[in-house]
C-alpha cells in the first residue's frame, strides 16, 4: 500500500467521526425521566404510553417519558450521584429517604404529597417453584431445610430483596414467639441456602426461570405472574405462604430536578394520574394491587388469595426509618448473619 | 516435554520443522485440545448467539433491530466509538512518540500509567468518574453550577470508554517505535524536512500497520465495553444505553430474540474486525513482520 492510500483511509476515519459527532438527538416537547426499580418495566411501559396519550388530549402537549430500571438501592444511588430524574418510583420508602438525606433533592415531607402515603400500588412477596412443587414448599419454614436452594437478590442493592428478608423475619418472629436470637438464626439459615445474590429482583427471576438455578424464588407477586406469562404455566407454580409482608412501593417528585428543568407540572400530573381509574386499571392488569381497588372493574382485579400481610409500620419493624439502618445498614443484622457461600 | 531443547525457542517463522521435537501423538493431542477448547468456548457460543437471534425468523430479527431503543443503542455505540477511537489515536501516537523517541524524567512512570486501565477492573474505571463528576463528587458542584451534565449522559460514557481503551494504540506503537529508533527521522531532518513533514512522510508510514492494528483492537473494545459504561450510564432507555447494556436489558425482559439480535450485531462487528485484521495480515504479512517488532 502506498502512502497516499493510507492517508485516504485515515481521512475517511476522521470524516466519519466528524459526521457522527454532529449528529444530534431529537427531543420531543417535554421529556421527563422516571427512575424506577426492576420489576416495574412492563407496568410503566404500558402506563407511560397511556399517560402520554392522556396528557396530549388534556393539554395538547407532547410528553416523552424516559425510563431507567435497576435495583432500587442502586437507582437511588444514581439519583444521588446526579442521574437527572424527574420522578422516582422505587421499591421502598427507605431508598427515597436516602435521596432525601444524602442529596436533599427531595422534600422530606414527600410521603404526604400523594394519597396512601404516596404508594399508588402495593404488592407482596410470594414463592415461585418448579412445576409440581417437587420440594414441597408451602411456607417459610420449608426454605431453611437442608438441600433447598433459595433464590433471592441482595438486600444491599435491591429493594425487593429487603421485602423478602423482612417477610422471612416476620414469619420467624411470629413462629419463635418474638425471640430475636432465634429469628436471626432462621433468617441466617435461609440466606445460607442462597447460592447467589443478584443485584436486583429481575436478575433473580432470570437466574431462577431462565438459567434454571434453585428450587424456589422469593420474589414480587407481580414478577412471579410475569414469569408465568413468559415461560408458560407448565414450567412453574406460584405458592402463597400463609403470611407475608405488605410492600408499599412509593413514588416521589425529585423537587430539585423538576424545578431546575421546569417540569414540575407534568411530573406531578404523571404521578397523580396513577391514582385515576385508568392508572389503577393498568396497575391491576400488571399484577400489582391497586391502592384504590374500588376504581377498577372487578374483572381486571388480580385474583389473589387472602394471606396475612404484615406492614413495615408494624411495631415489629417500626417503619423504614428504623428498620433500614437496623437490618440493612453497615454492620446491621444482615451483615452479621450473611456469610457468602464458600 | 521430556527433552526441552533451546532450539524450540527460535522465532516461529524460521524453518518450522527443525524445531519440532514433540512426537506425532503429542502434536495431535495438543492440536485436539486447542480445537476442542476453541470450539466449545468460542465457536459454539457464537453459533448460539446467531441461532437464538434467528429463532423466530428473519422478520422478528430485523424488527428487533429496527425497534427505536435498539436503534438508539446502536447509534450511541457507534458515536462513542467514533469519538473515543480518534482520541485514542492522537493520545497513542503522542505517548508512543514521547516514550520511544525522547529521554525524560518520569518516563518509566508514564509507561506504567498507560497500562493502568489493563490492570484495573472496569467497574473501578466507572466509579472513578462517579467520584469525580457525580453530584456528590469532587467537581459535582461546579459542573452543576455551570449546567454541564457529564455523568449519566454521553460525555460520561465516552470518558469511561476512553479510559478503558487507553492502552490499545499506545501499547501497539511503543515497542515498534522503540525498535525503529530515531535514524529515519534524523535523516529526514538533516535533508531539510520540518517536524510535521517528518511525521507525515517518515514516522507515520513506518508505524502504519501497528497503528491500524491498535485502532482495530481499540474499536472492538470501545464498542463492547460493559462494566465501566454500565456504572456511568444511568440506563435511560433510548438515550444512554449502549449496545452491550441494551443486550442485558432485553435479556432481563425475557426478550431473547431482541437480546440476541443486538448481541449478534455486536458479534458481527467483532467478526468484521477479525476479518479485516486477517486480510491485512495476509496481504501485507511481509511488511507487517518487518515493521511490527513482534
Amino acid at each position: 500500500m502506498t502512502k497516499p492510500h493510507f492517508r485516504k483511509l485515515l481521512g475517511a476515519l476522521v470524516a466519519t467521526s466528524v459526521q457522527f459527532g454532529t449528529l444530534g438527538f431529537a427531543f420531543a416537547d417535554t421529556t421527563i425521566l422516571n427512575v424506577s426499580y426492576d420489576p416495574t418495566r412492563e407496568l410503566y411501559k404500558a402506563y407511560d404510553e397511556a399517560f402520554a396519550a392522556h396528557w396530549k388530549a388534556e393539554t395538547g402537549e407532547t410528553v416523552t417519558i424516559q425510563q431507567s430500571h435497576g435495583g432500587s438501592g442502586a437507582q437511588a444511588r444514581a439519583v444521588i450521584d446526579g442521574l437527572d430524574a424527574d420522578v422516582v418510583t422505587l421499591a421502598l420508602e427507605g431508598d427515597i429517604n436516602a435521596i432525601v438525606s444524602k442529596s436533599k433533592k427531595i422534600n422530606p415531607d414527600w410521603r404526604k404529597k400523594f394519597e396512601n402515603n404516596s404508594a399508588p400500588y402495593t404488592s407482596t412477596i410470594i414463592f415461585l417453584v418448579r412445576k409440581g412443587n417437587p420440594k414441597g414448599i408451602h411456607d417459610w419454614s420449608d426454605l431453611v431445610k437442608d438441600g433447598t436452594q433459595v433464590i433471592t437478590p441482595n438486600p444491599k442493592t435491591s429493594g425487593g430483596a429487603r421485602w423478602n428478608y423482612l417477610a422471612a423475619w416476620a414469619y420467624a418472629n411470629a413462629h419463635d414467639g418474638g425471640d430475636e436470637a432465634k429469628t436471626r438464626e432462621f433468617v441466617g439459615k435461609l440466606y445460607a441456602n442462597a447460592p447467589v445474590l443478584d443485584t436486583g429482583a429481575r436478575g433473580s427471576t432470570v437466574t431462577f426461570a431462565q438459567k434454571g438455578i434453585g428450587d424456589v424464588l422469593i420474589g414480587w407477586e407481580n414478577d412471579a405472574y410475569l414469569a408465568l406469562d413468559e415461560f408458560g404455566a407448565d414450567n412453574f407454580e406460584i405458592v402463597y405462604p400463609p403470611t407475608s409482608i405488605l410492600a408499599e412501593p412509593p413514588v416521589a417528585i425529585v423537587d430539585a430536578n423538576v424545578d431546575a428543568k421546569g417540569t414540575r407540572k407534568v411530573a406531578e400530573a404523571y404521578l397523580g394520574w396513577l391514582y385515576s381509574k385508568e392508572g389503577q386499571t393498568i396497575i391491576a392488569k400488571n399484577h400489582y394491587r391497586p391502592a384504590k381497588p374500588e376504581l377498577v372493574a372487578p374483572a381486571d382485579l388480580p385474583k389473589t388469595p387472602d394471606i396475612k400481610l404484615i406492614s413495615i409500620d408494624d411495631p415489629l419493624f417500626g417503619g423504614w426509618k428504623k428498620a433500614q439502618p437496623y437490618h440493612f445498614g453497615d454492620g446491621g443484622i444482615f451483615d452479621q448473619i450473611y456469610k457468602p457461600a464458600q | 516435554m521430556a527433552d526441552p531443547e533451546i532450539k524450540s525457542y527460535e522465532p516461529y517463522h524460521e524453518s518450522r520443522s527443525a524445531a519440532v521435537t514433540e512426537s506425532r501423538p503429542a502434536q495431535a493431542v495438543l492440536m485436539a485440545i486447542a480445537f476442542v477448547f476453541l470450539g466449545v468456548f468460542l465457536l459454539l457460543p457464537l453459533i448460539i448467539v446467531f441461532h437464538e437471534a434467528l429463532a423466530k425468523g428473519v422478520g422478528a430479527y430485523t424488527q428487533a433491530l429496527g425497534e427505536p431503543d435498539a436503534r438508539s443503542a446502536i447509534h450511541l455505540t457507534l458515536l462513542v466509538a467514533a469519538i473515543s477511537v480518534p482520541l485514542n489515536v492522537v493520545f497513542g501516537i503522542s505517548a508512543a512518540w514521547a516514550i520511544a523517541k525522547f529521554e525524560f524524567k518520569g518516563k518509566a512512570f508514564l509507561t506504567t500509567l498507560i497500562d493502568l486501565p489493563f490492570s484495573v477492573s472496569p467497574v473501578i474505571s466507572g466509579l472513578v468518574y462517579v467520584l469525580l463528576f457525580g453530584a456528590q463528587g469532587l467537581l459535582g458542584e461546579w459542573l452543576k453550577a455551570h449546567g454541564i451534565q457529564i455523568l449519566f449522559a454521553v460525555p460520561g460514557i465516552v470518558l469511561a470508554t476512553v479510559f478503558v481503551t487507553f492502552p490499545f494504540v499506545a501499547r501497539e506503537l511503543i515497542p515498534l517505535m522503540q525498535e525503529q529508533g530515531n535514524g529515519d527521522e534524523e535523516a529526514a531532518l538533516s535533508l531539510g524536512a520540518n517536524g510535521w513533514q517528518t511525521f507525515w512522510y517518515v514516522t507515520l508510514p513506518n508505524v502504519k500497520w501497528g497503528l491500524l492494528y491498535g485502532v482495530l483492537l481499540c474499536n472492538a473494545r470501545a464498542m463492547g465495553e460493559f462494566g465501566a459504561v454500565s456504572v456511568v450510564s444511568g440506563h435511560i432507555r433510548g438515550l444512554t444505553n449502549t449496545m452491550p447494556l441494551h443486550v442485558e436489558i432485553l435479556y432481563n425482559e425475557y426478550n431473547a430474540v431482541g437480546a440476541f439480535a443486538v448481541a449478534s450485531l455486536l458479534a458481527g462487528l467483532a467478526l468484521v474486525t477479525l476479518v479485516l485484521k486477517t486480510l491485512l495480515e495476509m496481504r501485507y504479512g511481509a511488511e507487517l513482520a518487518a515493521t511490527r517488532g513482534h
